[in-house]
């Protein structure tokens, strides 16, 4: 399997990290490595398995509709680099 | 204090021998010699760790202790704890003081233990070695010349140098394991869903477990009673009866069947460390086990399955550092698409954004059946394997890890050669079974670790048979001769 | 060229619990920014999502109100992509496996029934909201609204034209008021609807490429939108023009639709089950105590008000024409009030002040018991209804007894047939020249008599008694 420039970009693009073309070169060299473990899956024969996602074989629980939970500005806006009004801040969303 | 196991430190308190306050100050003072050397923590904070010391001298004084209260426990940077800087081991969050616990430390301060600091570890606990962490390498103890083990590689450090009586780590792939046998402590791996992943930073939802890092399965039984229990908080938490792993921890182990899988006992298996695992062997067959031989077919397609689900739904979990609300933020950026891109390029190290980009390729159009589904039906092969063997055998014994403590640097630019370290390993975290390294033996004196995997929930089980081989060898006893 | 116009719609329904979907945080509206964001909501290391039972609940009863099947297995999927108002970075909702199946709602334009086939329905969180003109070139992020949970509820491409649309979007939205799993309330965002419009030409299998107007919280603007539109598209068409897929902002101002920048531009959005989560089931048990609990719908309910309480269609549509009417008509028959009275009386004069006032049923300051204390004194004969209506203006907006106010106004009917007899033959000597009248066959007068009966009673006597009597002695 080979990755292509655009296919890593693509990737880049998608996951938000930005790469540089040096970067995306030793990248793809590491990740054609990788794919190429992965696709040792491809020689099983895996028609008519469930896929198992999660270990043991319980089901969702629920949680009783009760408010709970406070208002905690004083320590969530700390945290934040930049706010104003109780907002967060960042460069403008253009819809 | 030194050698104390959790048990001796517990009665020395009681009796009033010394308090919580003098043996915090001991370990800090242990760290104060030895940290820099080995560089197994990420924050030391004494006005913190005394102040807890001093609430449970009185909580001692109220009749009201605790096996662990008083005693302090080395946290691995992976659990947030309110007021103390959680970094995960990454500048993403070099600057996050975590706003509330993690379930896992709220359950050590209910009991009054002390939180003698965090722990240094992979970045994201991605990593089988402690190289990838942004507060620089871990040493081992055994050869600061050497890698720890990974992803909890400070809390194995901690341990192993005696610079901590025990430690919280956690073990997606083998991180507790592998850590364990590279450093000579035993580490126990639960079953998936027994202790509570709330407040504890997510790599890849579905095969992370929190454990305890101890020098015997006797105090990983007690450090499992205080971090096990079902929690309303998180989805994935068994509701089951609460157990006590002390009580059967010295039951015989006579009769009891051991499995053996051929296929930890290939080419990849060094013949050395394969000596020491079947003098592990004879041990048990000396203290009244069967041996038998059992089969685990698809464990070679562990490797390949883990590298496709671990890292998508890492890469899903990491979308969050995004520099909005928390953590890291770059500095300059002139639109929000520059402030994401520059922000996840500064903030994260290279093996998390390779992560990150195979999981994202995994799950992107076209390819989710190919390999995410494909991966996920293979892991129920994988866990299908465990079950037929556990019709013959009570627990199954093999290699933790394939290799003894190497030097820094030495597979870090080869991912692959990295990602072997968990041949033994991942395989139980895809089955969700509990797994347990202890030491049995030394190969050019670097500490050689032996795995039990059990079924689900065997815990007190496993606990019982690792101590049983510990009541009779001295491996754990053993420490490495600068840090005695 | 004759061109059919084809229609979808995707409805995010706000559901009415006290708290989020997956955390413990508050659903109300209107606070300070980020008042309600916890520790869920602002997706800090660590968190992790549980699931609102009552949330499942409104699911449930969506369900069975379109006669949907609820699967009895569903399962929550991350749906990945970037916007600083999705803390997580994903949205959790629903892919492959939705909670609610195919169902349908029946939509009626003039005397025309149409049933719009409903293809799924499923449960995810909402986002958060960005917030402009804090600072230049700067966006503010309020997560209060992160994480509150949401029904969307998906429609088969059936509305053909933007009256079906806005007739379909109002019975929904009528609907989840009705089953009390959403307020409704389009201004504050409870209710949008995503209108998928394209065209062919008529008699054409294929359908046309779709553009998705989103987030249309009026049905105003639903029909401007689409009526723009599909005039846009016809246009491009037979301009030899290709339509795009795309997604589109509809601008109230402007009264057009534009092209959204960026966001949706073919994002992959790399579905998969959520690993936090496990599978939702959901019991057979569970959906029978639901249905249970459910009032009857609408339609259910009109049926019974025609067949059994002999209500006119038109009146039994006016009665179930939302929740709030009906609750009051439900709660003046629990105090034995007849159906028709009660029907009566809320649908002319209750409804009529109400709407001077421009007040909602449910605010309004009659109450159902102070009305049902009124109606039953015309059904004891107390008083006649003109006399009531004089009443009913004293007790809107007062807080008297209903018997205090007929006393003070002096309005007890005079039920007393000999006190009645006594004014009759009094109006009767007075007034020799109208009973000529009427003898010699002019019935007018006969109801002018009377008139003079009840003048003479000061509107007191029982019209209908006094008619009877009247008739009685003219026959003699």
């Amino acid at each position: 399997m080979k990755f292509d420039n655009d296919e890593i970009k693509k990737i880049a693009h998608l996951a938000r990290i930005n790469i540089n073309e040096k970067e995306a070169i030793k990248v793809s060299e590491k990740l054609e490595g990788i794919l190429g473990l992965i696709d040792q899956m491809t020689q099983v024969n895996t028609d008519c398995i469930e896929p198992m996602a999660h270990a043991l074989d319980i089901t969702q629980p629920f949680r009783e509709d009760k408010v709970t939970e406070g208002d905690i500005r004083e320590k969530s806006l700390k945290l934040s680099k930049e706010t104003d009004q109780s907002l967060f801040i960042v460069p403008r969303v253009i819809e | 204090m030194l050698n104390l196991s959790l048990k001796e430190l517990s009665e020395c308190l009681k009796e009033k021998k010394f308090s919580s306050v003098e043996l915090t100050h001991f370990f800090l003072n242990r760290l104060d010699l030895h940290n820099e050397s080995i560089n197994a923590f990420i924050t030391i904070d004494k006005d913190k760790s005394l102040a807890m010391a001093k609430r449970s001298d009185e909580m001692i004084k109220e009749g009201n202790q605790n096996y662990l209260t008083g005693i302090p426990i080395a946290q691995k940077d992976i659990f947030c704890a309110e007021g103390w800087k959680t970094s995960c081991g990454s500048k993403m969050l070099d600057n996050f003081i975590a706003p509330y616990d993690s379930t896992v430390i709220n359950k050590f301060n209910a009991v009054g233990a002390v939180n003698l600091g965090k722990t240094n570890m992979d970045e994201f606990a991605m990593g089988s070695s402690n190289e990838t962490s942004f507060y620089g390498n871990v040493k081992n103890p055994w050869d600061i010349k050497t890698v720890p083990g990974g992803s909890s590689g400070g809390s194995a450090a901690a341990v192993a140098g005696r610079l901590a009586p025990a430690a919280t780590a956690t073990d997606t792939g083998g991180s507790i394991r592998q850590p364990a046998s590279l450093c000579g402590l035993t580490g126990l791996k639960p079953t998936y869903g027994l202790v509570s992943r709330y407040g504890m930073i997510a790599f890849a939802s579905s095969l992370d477990q929190a454990g305890p890092m101890c020098h015997t399965a006797e105090d990983c039984a007690a450090m499992m009673n205080v971090m096990s229990g079902h929690d309303p908080k998180d989805s994935t938490s068994i509701l089951r009866e609460k157990e006590n792993y002390l009580t059967s921890i010295n039951d015989p182990i006579k009769g009891l069947k051991i499995g053996i899988p051929k296929e930890f006992f290939s080419d990849g298996l060094e013949p050395e460390i394969e000596k020491i695992i079947e003098q592990g062997i004879n041990e048990y067959k000396k203290l009244g086990a069967e041996i038998v031989e059992i089969s685990l077919p698809n464990n070679h397609l562990s490797i390949p399955v883990y590298y496709v689900i671990a890292p998508a739904e890492a890469s899903s979990n990491l979308s969050r550092y995004d520099g909005v609300r928390y953590g890291y933020r770059t500095k300059e950026y002139d639109d929000l698409m520059e402030m994401y891109c520059k922000t996840r390029e500064e903030g994260f190290g290279d093996e998390v954004k390779r992560r990150i980009m195979i999981g994202t390729y995994v799950l992107s159009a076209g390819y989710y059946d190919a390999y995410y589904l494909k991966a996920q039906k293979i892991r129920r092969l994988i866990s299908e394997d465990f079950k037929k063997a556990f019709e013959n055998c009570d627990v199954i014994l093999g290699p933790s890890a394939p290799s003894v403590a190497f030097p820094i640097g030495d597979k870090k630019e080869d991912p692959l050669k990295m990602y072997m370290q968990d041949v033994y390993t991942i395989s139980t975290n895809l089955a969700g079974l509990p797994g347990l390294s202890m030491p049995a033996g030394l190969m050019n004196k670097l500490p050689v670790g032996i795995q039990l995997i059990g079924n689900y929930f065997s815990e007190a089980k496993l606990l019982n048979i690792a101590n049983i081989f510990q009541m009779n060898t001295g491996w754990h006893n053993l420490s490495p001769e600068e840090f005695k | 060229m004759e061109w059919e116009v084809v229609i979808g719609i995707e409805t995010h329904t706000q559901l009415k619990t006290e708290s989020k979907i997956f955390s413990g945080a508050s659903t109300n509206f209107g606070s300070e920014p980020n008042a309600h964001a916890c520790l869920i909501s602002l997706a800090y290391p660590g968190v992790l999502p549980v699931l609102n039972e009552e949330a499942v609940n409104c699911a449930i009863r969506f369900g069975l109100a379109v006669d949907a099947k609820i699967a009895e297995h569903s399962i929550f999927a991350r749906k990945n992509y970037f916007y600083p108002d999705l803390p997580k970075g994903y949205q959790i909702s629903q892919f492959e496996l939705p909670v609610v199946g195919e169902g349908s709602l029946s939509i009626s334009l003039g005397d025309e029934n149409k049933r719009i086939r409903i293809l799924r329905a499923h449960l995810e969180e909402d986002a958060g909201k960005s917030v402009h003109g804090i600072e230049e070139g700067k966006s503010g992020i309020d997560l209060n609204r992160a994480g509150t949970p949401l029904l969307e509820i998906v429609t088969e491409p059936d509305m053909s034209s933007a009256e079906e649309a806005v007739a379909y979007a109002k019975k929904l939205h009528e609907l989840v008021q009705w089953i009390g799993i959403c307020d409704g309330n389009m201004q504050e965002g409870n209710f949008r609807c995503d209108v998928n419009v394209s065209v062919k030409k008529k008699g054409d299998k294929k359908l046309g490429t779709r553009r998705e107007i989103k987030n249309l919280n009026s049905f105003k603007f639903i029909k401007q939108a689409v009526d723009y539109e599909v005039n846009w598209q016809i246009e491009k068409l037979e301009d030899g023009g290709k339509i795009k897929q795309s997604t589109i902002l509809f601008d109230p101002d402007s009264g057009e639709t534009r092209e959204m920048r960026s966001k949706e531009e073919a994002n992959d959005y790399r579905y998969f089950p959520d690993p936090d989560l496990l599978p939702l089931v959901i019991s057979q048990e569970k959906i029978n105590t639901i249905k249970s609990e459910m009032y009857e719908l609408p339609s259910q309910m009109k049926l019974k008000l025609v067949k059994e309480f002999g209500l006119s269609n038109y009146d039994a549509d006016g009665i179930t024409s939302n929740i709030d009417v009906a609750n009051f008509f439900r709660e003046l028959l629990s105090f034995k009030v007849s159906a028709k009275l009660a029907s009566n009386w809320i649908l002319t004069n209750l409804f009529s002040r109400l709407n001077e006032s421009n007040i909602d049923i449910k605010n309004s300051p009659l109450r159902a018991n102070k009305l049902a204390e009124l109606i039953l004194r015309i059904e004891d004969k107390t008083i006649s209804n003109n006399a009531a209506k004089k009443v009913f203006d004293e007790i809107w907006d007062q807080d008297e007894k209903v018997d205090d106010v007929i006393e003070k106004l002096g309005l007890k009917q005079i039920s007393n047939l000999n006190e009645v007899e006594d004014i009759l033959n009094q109006v009767l000597q007075d007034n020799e020249a109208m009973v000529e009248e009427y003898k010699s066959g002019k019935d007018k007068a006969f109801n002018a008599l009377i008139g003079q009966v009840m003048k003479a009673s000061k509107g007191k006597a029982n019209p209908g008694q006094v008619s009877q009597l009247l008739k009685d002695k003219l026959t003699d």
